[in-house]
Order: structure tokens, then C-alpha cells, then sequence
């Protein structure tokens, strides 16, 4: 191998390593403490690959080697995914579907006779029982048509998720069988008119019948895919629950809902800017009543089942966003070398080849990133990578959105009429930055766990979390900064003696800060990513493997001084920060609920 | 019905790929190659299958001879519903120069070893598009008190008393004629619309059995008697020329010699 590489590589590896390396630099009891606690921890705990993350620690041993499937499970997925590309390509019209917004029912019988309905649920219930991988792997080519991917979606990794995780054994075998075949399509009842991002302020209730056999549900959910269709809905409802103080409260409750119950009626199908083809619609509930036996998990836990269901089926994103980027990029390439102006092809233009980096640079970090989580979720154990797949699906929804402009940058005027499908993927991708957890939402949830779980670690202390230790967090984080980067780096956040700068008190209102925490660690577990991948792929000598390290080498490159940059804004009164102008620009046009300048060609006398 | 059906199929370069040719000009390039069952395999599967639907035969076997990768197309094979299948190992230079001859040879044999009563076959591979295995393999196969025949291009199949009743295309249209078995049938496009091999019959298809068997085995002497001496693109396709009366038709074409 050329030595040049090797060198590439070893400059990213190190690059990367004075970035992550724990060093022992911080004295005192804090550090004894945390030194301890993990030790406990770690033979305990499941997956924490990002979460020590926040604590400067790379688990090596978490995310080296990439994760492998065996080479049996590697044939028998290439042999399924055969079919399933076939199908895509010449048995789907994508355009159609978009334009009447409806898929046609060959096309869903076709899905649902290709087994599509229930890649995850086990065998035993009618299902393919496919790994989290394989279910990654096949959702590359399902997004090719992005109706039928969310259609898909809404129906197994959210709709029915709630039995196949949280459902007991008579649950399963009465509803499983018929949802996987796709006889029933299920959907996922969460998002009401009034609770959005906020799902803990869902205001449907189920009340128990007089004779504690029937829970009634009324209620209006909204934006529910699938809602037309849906035979079998997880609901989430608020339930009365009395606690161990004997208290009554209101907890929320998750229930499988049969159209069948009465009740249940549809709206109309929204007029949506993308994914035309997949029903959304409103929901309303009318004294549904639902027998007890359809709590899925405990009264009162809910929110709970809610949580890890959203969480489990986030990582897909990587891989859908993924397949989209890999076939635009054949779209357009073949375009680029073809058209010429100037009497060159755009292929030779710098500004194009940029485009054609930023494809390929997206589609690879993506991938790797998806890949690695599903690898990783699909470990024996409980392994929580809710905030791996966090991760994911933030890169994944913005970086699918600049690749499919650019794209369709490249075809220029033709690109931005119908009758190519730019426009189509433009707006089918729009909506993966609001789904499924907006971004601004991930984002803090991605800041503040992380936050939450190296305060906890660090002094085993919750009631001190919020003050001092975020701050050892950041001091620890500044110094491998500087060890890096050879400057003095003070966050301010920290004093003499302990003393926390008082925007720690209230972080969790800091959401500009909280961004740039996101964004940081966002792109180091993109970095560990495509590291991991890319180590593999030249230890075993894959094919192409050379691109992939000048795509690794890229990549980390332009994402550590981005994070590097990121880290100087969030130091104490830096300059680089502009978020307290930015909030007071923010308040003063709210305020006014205008634009607040005077017109330029305004005068005063 | 206690018949059982030998079909072949082929692993080829998928129809959709772009073929390019090896800088060394001995062939195409077919490493890290997209490859597929040939798709006039793929409707004889599905023609086997329909047969033993219809409860007209009790058993579908399918076979490929190659390296080891020819075993994803029998496992598609197995996947849209043959029962078990063959794989005849040749792999290696031998593989290279595999042609029909050496194949139908292969098939004879094992229709006699598996007491085949008919083989349905593609009429052509898309690589080579050669269209005489199913003829060689007919002309081939010695079944006592029974002439060889063979229904080439069907366009339907159907077994009707111990007879196979095919309908044919000739170029005056169709002709329906009826062969007694055992028979070579080769299928071509119109036969049918060859069916998905779904998600769930892939898994399913996982525990049917392949076999494993050497040309050698079968007393099949691979060797070629043909030698490839070069392979080229297709000369590039030049613009026409566009002229305006029939006379200065005539005078170009005197020019390039043609008259």
C-alpha cells in the first residue's frame, strides 16, 4: 500500500487522537471519583459510545472493528435485496404516485407479497425477523421512492414497533401475524394539534369502564401517517393513574387500537409538498373502547414505550438518506460528462466537482454512520444507542437536503422541472429534518443527555448536575482542546473554587449553546464513523478502499475545524459568539412581530 | 402426475449493465460485475413452477453449472419455487470457455441420472446469445422407445395426458403441437411474466437442498473445441449523412463504392 496513504490515514487517526485521547490532566477528587465510578459502571451498563463521548472518552473497543454481519448473512441479504431493487425499478412509478398522491394497490400488494411489511417481525409471527443491519440495508432502496419508504416506515418501525418491543406474548401472536403480512397496516397515534415536539402534553384520555374491562378513548391525533388506512394504531393516552404516595396523576398510557372498536374515524388526506403518495391524516377517537388486554406494557409507562420506539427506528435515516445520494449521484454524473457549455463538460468545472465531493462525502458519512449504529444496536443485550441514532438522524436529514439541492443544481433549469425527478426528491426530503424528532428537538436531546450522563458520572451527585460538573465537562473537553491546538482555552464556566458561571444553573434554556454541544458531537461520532469503516475496509483490503480514506482524510478534516470552531465560540465572551445578538435581534422582531427597521429609504425630515 | 423437471439456468451479467471490454481484448470484464439469472432462465423457472402448480409435475430441480457464485442463481431458482437444486462445479479457465456443447452434455447426463422427464431451458443466454443448448441437449439425450423431439420457442406449455401440448410461434404465427415426453422445452419471452422471488420464499428457500457435483462425476469432458481469439466493442455508430435529391443520393453512394 502506498505510504502516502498510510500516512493520510495515520494523519486522521492522530488528528482524531488529540482530539479524543483522555488525558489525566485534571487533579483533585472530581477526577478520582469519576475514575472509580466508571470502573463500576462499565461491566454493568450497556453501549455508552457517545454518551463518554461528552467525557473525552473514546470506547475504542465500542466502535473498532466496524461492525460485520457473517458471510452467509451477507449473501442471504444480497440475495434478498435483488427482488427488492427490482421491484423498485421497474414495478414503482414514482412520478405517478406523486402526482395522484396515492400508491396504487398493485403497486402496495406487490410490497406486501415481497414481504416488506415485516422485515423485523420474528419469524415465528409471519415475519422475515431481520436484523437492524439488514433492515438498514434494505431501506437504502426503499427510499428510492419516498411515499412508499415512510409508508413502509410508519407501518413497522413505529406502528407496530410498540407490540414487537413492548407487547406481551398474547399481543404478539394476535396482531403480529396479520401486520406482517400486511393484510393490517398499522400506524403510530403520538402527535395531537396541540403537542407536537412537546408529546408530553398529549391531552387524549382513556377512561376505565365502570366494570375495569374497558379503557374509553377520545381524543384527536394529527399528522398521523397511514391514518386512512390503519387497521391497528398504537395510541398514546392520558390515564389516571394513583401512585405509591396514593396520589392520583395523570400518566400517559400506550394502547394497540383496532379500527375495528368503533369510534375511529379518518380525516382527509392532507395536501402535503412531499411524500404525496403516503396518507397522512387526522384521527379522531369516540368512546373507543378498548379492552385492558391492549395496554401495551404498563399503565401509566407510555411515555416511556413512546421513547424507545421513536428511538428505535431513528437509524434507518442514515441509510435511506444514503441509497437516495448513491442513485443521484449516477443520475447526475452521467449528466455532468455529457452536457457541455463552454465546449467542456460540466464534469470539468471546479464549482461542479465540488457538488459531486459534497454527494459523495454525504452518501459515505451517512452510511458509515448508520451502518456502525445498526452494527452496534444489533449487539446481544440491551445496547441504548438512542443517542447514536440521534446522531444519525440529524446528519442524515440536513446532509440529504443540501446533497438533493446540489443535485439538482447540477441539471440546472432542467433539474427544477417535473419532468426529471429532482424536484420530487427535494421535496420527498424536506420532510426528514421535521419528522421523527425535529432536528432542533434531537439536538437538545442529544446536548443535554450527554450532558446529564457525564454529570452523572463525573460526581455521582444528581443534585449537583446541573451546576458544577457540566462545567468539569467542558474544562476537560478545553483541555485536550488545547493540548491540540496549543492555546489557552477557559470556558469561564468553572472558577476558583468551583464556582459555576451562572448560565450553567439554567443550561437547559441555553439552546444556542446547547446547538454547538450538539453539532460537536454530531461530527465526532461521524469522524469515529467513518474511521472505524474505513480502518476495515484497508485491513481486509476491500475493494476502492483507497477512495475511502481520501474520503475519511476529507471529511475529518473539515469536521474538526469546524468542531474546533464550534468549541472557540462556546469559550467565555469569545468573539466568535454571537448568540447573545442573536437572541436580542430574535427578541426585538418578535416583539414587534415584524421586520423592526425603518424602510432605507425612509427620511426623517 | 410423477414427473420431475430439470431446468437450467444461467448466471450472467445483469441486463442493465453497461458491458465494457477487458483492455486485454480476451473478453468482458465481469469482476465486481452486477450479475443476475438470465432472463430467458428466469421465465423457464417460472414455466416449471406453473407446472408444478398445476399439479402437473412432482418435482422442480434446477441446475447451473460454474464457480461458486452460481449458486445465488439456483438459490433464486430455489426462492420462486424449484425444490432442490444442482450445482455442476467448473470453475477457473474452464469456466471461460463453458460453451452450449459442453453444457448440454452436462444436462444429459443429469437428466438421465435424475430420471428427468422433461427440461424446460432459456432459449438464449443474453451473454453469448447462442441458442443451441436447448437443441444440442435434446439431440443429445438417447431415451429408448421414445424419438427425440423437442418444442423450441414455446409460448405456452401445458401437459395433457401424458403428452406435453406446446404452443409454438413460427413466423406465420402460432402452432400448437403436441410431443411425447420425455422433452426438451425452450422458453422464450412471451412464455410468462416470471414472478418475484419474495423476501419470505428467499428465507424458505434456505433450507432446500443444493447438491454439488463435478462435470467429471458425470463422465462430461469439459474441454473446448472452440478458442476465442479477440473480443471488441461494436464499431462506434457514425453520424449520417442527410442529402437533398436522389440524385446526389446515388452519387454518394457510387462515391463509398456501395454501387
Amino acid at each position: 500500500m502506498n505510504l502516502n496513504k498510510l500516512f493520510g490515514l495515520s494523519r486522521s487517526v492522530s488528528l482524531g487522537r488529540n482530539v479524543f485521547a483522555p488525558r489525566v490532566a485534571q487533579k483533585g477528587d472530581c477526577l478520582h471519583h469519576f475514575q472509580s465510578r466508571r470502573f463500576i459502571r462499565s461491566s454493568a451498563r450497556s453501549l455508552t459510545y457517545a454518551k463518554d463521548l461528552f467525557l473525552g472518552k473514546v470506547n475504542k473497543a465500542e466502535v473498532f472493528p466496524f461492525p460485520e454481519i457473517s458471510k452467509e448473512e451477507l449473501e442471504e441479504l444480497n440475495q434478498l435485496v435483488q427482488p427488492v431493487e427490482k421491484f423498485f425499478n421497474e414495478d414503482v412509478d414514482s412520478k405517478k404516485i406523486d402526482h395522484e398522491a396515492v400508491i396504487p394497490p398493485e403497486t402496495l400488494n406487490g410490497l406486501k407479497e415481497l414481504g416488506l411489511f415485516g422485515i423485523q417481525v420474528p419469524e415465528e409471527y409471519g415475519g422475515l425477523g431481520l436484523s437492524n443491519t439488514m433492515y438498514a440495508r434494505l431501506g437504502e432502496i426503499t427510499s428510492l421512492d419516498g411515499a412508499i419508504a415512510v409508508t413502509l416506515a410508519a407501518h413497522q418501525a413505529i406502528g407496530l414497533k410498540g407490540i414487537l418491543i413492548a407487547g406481551n406474548d398474547s399481543q404478539k401472536a394476535k396482531y403480529l401475524p396479520r401486520l406482517a403480512t400486511g393484510e393490517h397496516i398499522a400506524a403510530f397515534c403520538l402527535t395531537e394539534p396541540g403537542s407536537g415536539s412537546d408529546a408530553a402534553s398529549i391531552q387524549t384520555r382513556a377512561t376505565l369502564t365502570e366494570d375495569g374491562k374497558h379503557f374509553l378513548l377520545n381524543g384527536t391525533k394529527f399528522w398521523i401517517s397511514n391514518g386512512g388506512w390503519a387497521d391497528i394504531m398504537t395510541v398514546f393516552a392520558r390515564t389516571e393513574v394513583v401512585d405509591k404516595d396514593s396520589q392520583k396523576k395523570d400518566k400517559i398510557t400506550a394502547f394497540i387500537v383496532e379500527r375495528a372498536f368503533g369510534g375511529v374515524t379518518s380525516g382527509k388526506p392532507e395536501d402535503k409538498l412531499g411524500i404525496r403518495g403516503s396518507n397522512t391524516c387526522e384521527i379522531t377517537f369516540e368512546d373507543t373502547k378498548v379492552p385492558i388486554e391492549n395496554v401495551i406494557g404498563e399503565v401509566g409507562g407510555g411515555f416511556k414505550v413512546a421513547m424507545n420506539i421513536l428511538n428505535n427506528g431513528r437509524f434507518s435515516m442514515g441509510s435511506a438518506g444514503a441509497g437516495m445520494i448513491k442513485r443521484l449521484i449516477e443520475l447526475t454524473s452521467e449528466y455532468a460528462s455529457t452536457r457541455k457549455q463552454f465546449n467542456r463538460s460540466l464534469s470539468e468545472f471546479g464549482m461542479i466537482q465540488d457538488k459531486f465531493a459534497t454527494m459523495a462525502l454525504n452518501a459515505f458519512v451517512m452510511e458509515s454512520m448508520a451502518y456502525l449504529t445498526a452494527g452496534m444496536m444489533d449487539r446481544p443485550g440491551v445496547p441504548d444507542c438512542s443517542l447514536e441514532a440521534a446522531m444519525v438522524k440529524v446528519f442524515s436529514s440536513e446532509g440529504s437536503w443540501i446533497c438533493v439541492s446540489e443535485a439538482l443544481q447540477v441539471l440546472g433549469g432542467l433539474g427544477f422541472t417535473k419532468n426529471y425527478p429532482y424536484e420530487r426528491y427535494l421535496r420527498d426530503c424536506r420532510i426528514l429534518q421535521i419528522f421523527e424528532g425535529t432536528n432542533e428537538i434531537l439536538r437538545m436531546y442529544i446536548a443535554l443527555t450527554g450532558m446529564q450522563y457525564a454529570g452523572k458520572i463525573l460526581t455521582g451527585k444528581i443534585k449537583y448536575m446541573k451546576k458544577g460538573n457540566v462545567g468539569v465537562v467542558f474544562e476537560i473537553l478545553g483541555k485536550k482542546l488545547k493540548d491540540s491546538v496549543v492555546k489557552t482555552v477557559d470556558f469561564g464556566l468553572t472558577g476558583k473554587d468551583g464556582v459555576v458561571h451562572p448560565s450553567l444553573t439554567t443550561i437547559v434554556e441555553e439552546q444556542l449553546v446547547l446547538k454547538k454541544v450538539a453539532d460537536v458531537l454530531i461530527n465526532l461520532y461521524a469522524m469515529t464513523a467513518v474511521l472505524s469503516r474505513t480502518s476495515r475496509s484497508v485491513s481486509i483490503g476491500l475493494r476502492n478502499h483507497d477512495h475511502e480514506v481520501l474520503l475519511t482524510n476529507t471529511f475529518c478534516k473539515d469536521a474538526h475545524f469546524k468542531n474546533n470552531f464550534l468549541l472557540t465560540q462556546l469559550q467565555k465572551n469569545s468573539p466568535e459568539n454571537n448568540d447573545a445578538n442573536i437572541k436580542k435581534i430574535a427578541q426585538e422582531v418578535i416583539a414587534k412581530r415584524a421586520y423592526v427597521c425603518s424602510h432605507p429609504l425612509d427620511r426623517t425630515f | 402426475m410423477s414427473a420431475r423437471v430439470l431446468v437450467g439456468v444461467k448466471r450472467v451479467i445483469d441486463y442493465a449493465v453497461k458491458i465494457r471490454v477487458k483492455p486485454d481484448r480476451t473478453g468482458v470484464v465481469t469482476d465486481g460485475v452486477k450479475h443476475s439469472m438470465n432472463p430467458f432462465c428466469e421465465i423457464a423457472v417460472e414455466e416449471a413452477v406453473k407446472l408444478k402448480e398445476k399439479k402437473l409435475v412432482k418435482e422442480v430441480v434446477a441446475v447451473s453449472c460454474g464457480p461458486q457464485q452460481v449458486q445465488e442463481t439456483i438459490r433464486t431458482a430455489l426462492a420462486m419455487g424449484a425444490d432442490r437444486g444442482i450445482h455442476v462445479e467448473v470453475s477457473g479457465k474452464d469456466y471461460e470457455t463453458l460453451g452450449p456443447l459442453q453444457v448440454s452434455k452436462i444436462l444429459a447426463a443429469l437428466a438421465k441420472k435424475e430420471q428427468a422427464d422433461l427440461i424446460i431451458l432459456g432459449k438464449q443466454a443474453i451473454d453469448d446469445d447462442c441458442n443451441q443448448t436447448g437443441q444440442m441437449t435434446a439431440a443429445l439425450l438417447d431415451w429408448p422407445q421414445r424419438s427425440p423431439e423437442d418444442g423450441t420457442f414455446a409460448s405456452e406449455v401445458n401437459i395433457e395426458a401424458d403428452k406435453l401440448k406446446v404452443v409454438r410461434e413460427i413466423d406465420g404465427g402460432l402452432e400448437t403441437i403436441k410431443i411425447n415426453l420425455p422433452a426438451v422445452v425452450t422458453a422464450d419471452l412471451r412464455l410468462n411474466t416470471p414472478r418475484y422471488a419474495t423476501l419470505p420464499n428467499i428465507m424458505k428457500a434456505k433450507k432446500k437442498k443444493i447438491a454439488n457435483v463435478k462435470p467429471a462425476d458425470l463422465g462430461v469432458d469439459v474441454s473446448s473445441r472452440l478458442e476465442v481469439l479477440k473480443v471488441d466493442e461494436p464499431p462506434q455508430r457514425q453520424a449520417g449523412v442527410k442529402v437533398e435529391t436522389v440524385h446526389d443520393l446515388v452519387g454518394k453512394l457510387k462515391e463509398a463504392g456501395r454501387i
